[in-house]
């Protein structure tokens, strides 16, 4: 597949007319969908079998709100013009990111940055720090970083984490950040900088990313020319388009400033939660206290914690409340230290010997003898706890500063919305700048699947956009719009089991007659279809929904362990995708074997329905409407089959 | 936890072993742990500090004090293996004045 050189772009009237029309058919298609589902709550419910009826109606909102969220999506999917000239002089650095993907891939995309024409300085990322991949580098003239003593027995945070190790090390103002099997054309600074000339709030412009070993019919569906067409659009007339990992121009200064807040609130959030341990440790110490002197000072430092709790709650500057309490440890220890001295200045007087020179009475000695290292208090467990509560170094990690978000394992998309929380902008510039490698074999590409499903998922339920402060309403509905998309599979799964068990077993999950539902359901369906067609601007769109309903279980699977992992605390078992060189020669049969299954339950739905349409006279139009609705599942899914033969790309063999 | 050793030398003497850091939860057991030899007749006491590693203000009360448990019961109280860190206690409180260290235990009552 040659990539489409000249941009879809026609000019603003044209854009502007093709609005009009997807408006109305987006408005439309909603509320013929709402017509539909209110009409299923409230008149087509079969109760009698509510246990797949409920589901079942479930699904169907499911489809309807995920309908709704595209909707209002693509509602703004504009494109852009031509973009603003890249103004001379500014300093960039261009990152490629690398792991473990093979030396002559990393070196052929190096090579492609080091040529980009406007000036800037390229690095190579190497988290798998290979020498072989070092000499390749400076022999290219491009620069290499790979990660620092610093990082030894400290969370590596993958990508996100070598990007945040690079950014501490440059200075360059903006940052084009690119896989390492995504080769950039030479003018991709020249058609993107310009944007940031512009608008001193803008933080990340995209483009899309492009793949040039698929073949037109794209077996895996690793195209996704709805996402980086009219979705990215759309989001971006939102004021919302994501940060997809790579392709993208990132503005430094904005990555620095989330560093910085992310900085300051874990910073908070350890101290607060320090200081409430600290006061329930100093409590409980104060009760078992054996010396006055010991209850004391450990029912005096408690209530400076208390006191210092106090103010924080009260808004009061973190650094400030730590000082001080700080400080009224300190006057504990004085204070210890003086009772201690007087109490051996009376016993030497007692003694008789005079001119002793001990006494309390001196802030020199005092002072000296209630120092951070001889102050009495440390012997008191609760108070060193106390203090360490207060340490404000974020010793647990490699970095104080964090840029780039390290909750997810697609750090990408949580930081964007980080970027949008905090007031910055972002551009979606849809002209394809980058030809990029996607994975060859089954196996690879579900991988890769998972993994960004994981990712969303985890960021929806750490951070979720409805709730997460500054973003603007549309902003939270556009991230939340992707993440809902990423629960598709149990909405699927119950499209599969509804039919076959009807078909078997002659449970009816909707009670109605034939013409109300087809009156209510044709109209919603053929609309619907057509808004795809409409959106998508003639772009192959059938791929993605084909992989939509077919990789159900990689769904359910990446919600389930997301969700492991976020409350749970369990490992994700994140692996990095498969590039160039690991095409599967085996049918990877293993990995779609609950694909294999509902397939086989499927036709052995069919072949029972016709016998019992056939021998039995089983109610008609119910039979043939779900034998329809599972032959559609089965083409659906028979995208698997290419997936399973697909050999890798031809064009690379008649390259070599 | 610091512990405390005491060894009975000659008729009257006891040296005292605390051996961690002698802080203000480690003081009332020095204090004890001198009173209880005094009590039992040995009223001369050597602590011998060289198995200690840290020492505070309420340590060196607890010193003092046991000091004037030890004069009041006729007896005295000598420090013996003081360390840089306890030596320094020692000097910025001034009690180096008052109280002179030896370099073992066994030169402490040698006179």
């Amino acid at each position: 597949m040659t990539p489409p050189g000249s941009r879809a772009y026609k000019g603003e009237a044209a854009e502007t007319r093709r609005l009009a029309l997807l408006r109305v058919w987006i408005a439309l298609t909603i509320l013929l969908g709402l017509n539909y589902v209110i009409w299923r709550w409230w008149a087509s419910v079969n109760w009698s079998a509510w246990w797949i009826s409920v589901p079942l109606v479930l699904a169907e909102t499911y489809s309807i709100v995920d309908l709704s969220l595209f909707g209002m999506t693509v509602w703004k999917s504009r494109q852009r013009g031509e973009p603003p000239a890249a103004p001379a002089g500014l300093g960039v650095d261009v990152f490629i990111t690398t792991y473990n993907e093979p030396v002559g891939l990393v070196l052929d995309t190096a090579r492609a940055a080091r040529d980009i024409t406007y000036p800037h300085r390229t690095w190579i990322l190497d988290d798998g720090d290979r020498a072989e991949l070092r000499a390749g580098a400076a022999t290219l003239g491009v620069d290499y970083l790979t990660r620092g003593e610093e990082w030894a027995g400290k969370p590596r945070h993958a990508k996100a984490g070598n990007l945040n190790n690079a950014l501490m090390q440059t200075t360059g103002e903006f940052i084009l950040v690119l896989d390492a099997d995504m080769v950039p054309y030479p003018h991709i600074l020249d058609r993107t900088l310009g944007y940031f000339a512009q608008d001193e709030r803008l933080a990340l412009v995209q483009t899309p990313q492009y793949f040039n070993n698929v073949p037109d019919d794209d077996p895996l569906g690793s195209q996704a020319p709805l996402f980086y067409g009219p979705i990215q659009e759309g989001k971006d007339g939102w004021g919302a388009s994501f940060f997809c990992g790579s392709n993208a121009v990132l503005r430094r200064e904005a990555l620095m400033e989330l560093g910085i807040l992310g900085y300051v609130s874990a910073t908070e959030k350890a101290v607060v939660t320090g200081l409430k341990d600290a006061r329930g440790i100093l409590r409980r110490a104060a009760r078992r206290a054996v010396t006055p002197a010991e209850r004391a000072a450990l029912v005096a430092t408690h209530e400076a914690v208390g006191d210092a709790l106090a103010a924080v709650g009260n808004g009061a500057p973190l650094g400030e409340v730590t000082f001080v309490l700080g400080e009224r440890i300190s006057e504990l220890s004085r204070l210890a230290v003086a009772g201690d001295l007087a109490a051996i200045a009376a016993d030497l007087d007692d003694l008789g010997i005079e001119d002793h020179g001990v006494t309390a009475a001196s802030a020199a000695i005092v002072g000296s003898l209630a120092t951070q290292e001889l102050s009495p208090l440390n012997a008191l467990d609760a108070v060193r706890a106390t203090i360490d509560a207060i340490d404000v170094g974020r010793s647990g990690e490699a970095q104080a500063l964090l840029p780039m978000a390290t909750i997810s394992v697609t750090e990408d998309m949580a930081t964007s919305m980080r970027l949008h929380a905090n007031g910055w902008r972002s551009v979606y510039h849809n002209e394809i700048l980058v030809e990029g490698l996607a994975p060859e074999g089954l196996a690879a590409a579900l991988t890769q699947r998972l993994r960004w499903a994981q990712g969303t998922v985890q960021v929806l339920l750490r951070e979720n956009p409805l709730a997460l402060k500054g973003l603007r309403p549309a902003q939270r509905l556009m991230y939340f719009s992707t993440m809902w998309s990423y629960l598709a599979g149990f909405a699927t799964l119950v499209y599969l089991v509804a039919p076959v068990l009807f078909l078997t077993a002659g449970v009816l999950p909707v009670n109605s007659y034939a013409g109300p539902f087809f009156w209510r359901f044709l109209p919603f369906m053929v609309a619907n279809q057509l808004l795809f067609l409409v959106a998508s601007r003639g772009l192959p769109t059938w791929r993605g929904q084909q992989y939509t309903i077919a990789l159900f279980p990689v769904w359910i699977t990446a919600c389930v362990t997301a969700a492991a992992n976020v409350w749970g605390g369990r490992p994700l078992s994140f692996a990095v995708t498969p590039k160039d060189g690991t095409r599967s020669e085996r049918r990877p049969l293993r990995e779609i074997r609950w694909q294999i299954v509902t397939a086989v339950a499927l036709v052995v739905a069919v072949v029972a329905g016709v016998l019992r349409l056939a021998v039995w006279g089983a109610e008609p139009v119910g039979t043939l409407v779900n034998i329809g609705w599972v032959c559609f599942d089965l083409v659906a899914m028979s995208v698997l089959v290419g997936a399973v033969r697909y050999r890798g790309y031809p064009g690379n063999e008649e390259e070599k | 936890m610091t512990q405390f050793r005491t060894d009975p030398v000659g008729e009257d003497i006891a040296v005292v072993r605390p051996d961690g850091r002698l802080n203000m939860v480690a003081a009332p057991e020095l204090r004890d742990t001198v009173t209880r030899a005094v009590q039992s007749g040995r009223p001369r006491v050597v602590v011998d500090l060289s198995g200690v590693d840290f020492m505070d203000s309420s340590g060196l009360g607890a010193l003092i004090a046991s000091l004037k448990t030890a004069r009041q019961a006729g007896g005295d109280l000598r420090l013996a293996g003081v360390g840089e860190q306890v030596a320094l206690v020692l000097q910025l409180s001034n009690v180096d004045r008052i109280l002179k260290p030896y370099a073992n235990a066994d030169d402490a009552f040698r006179n």
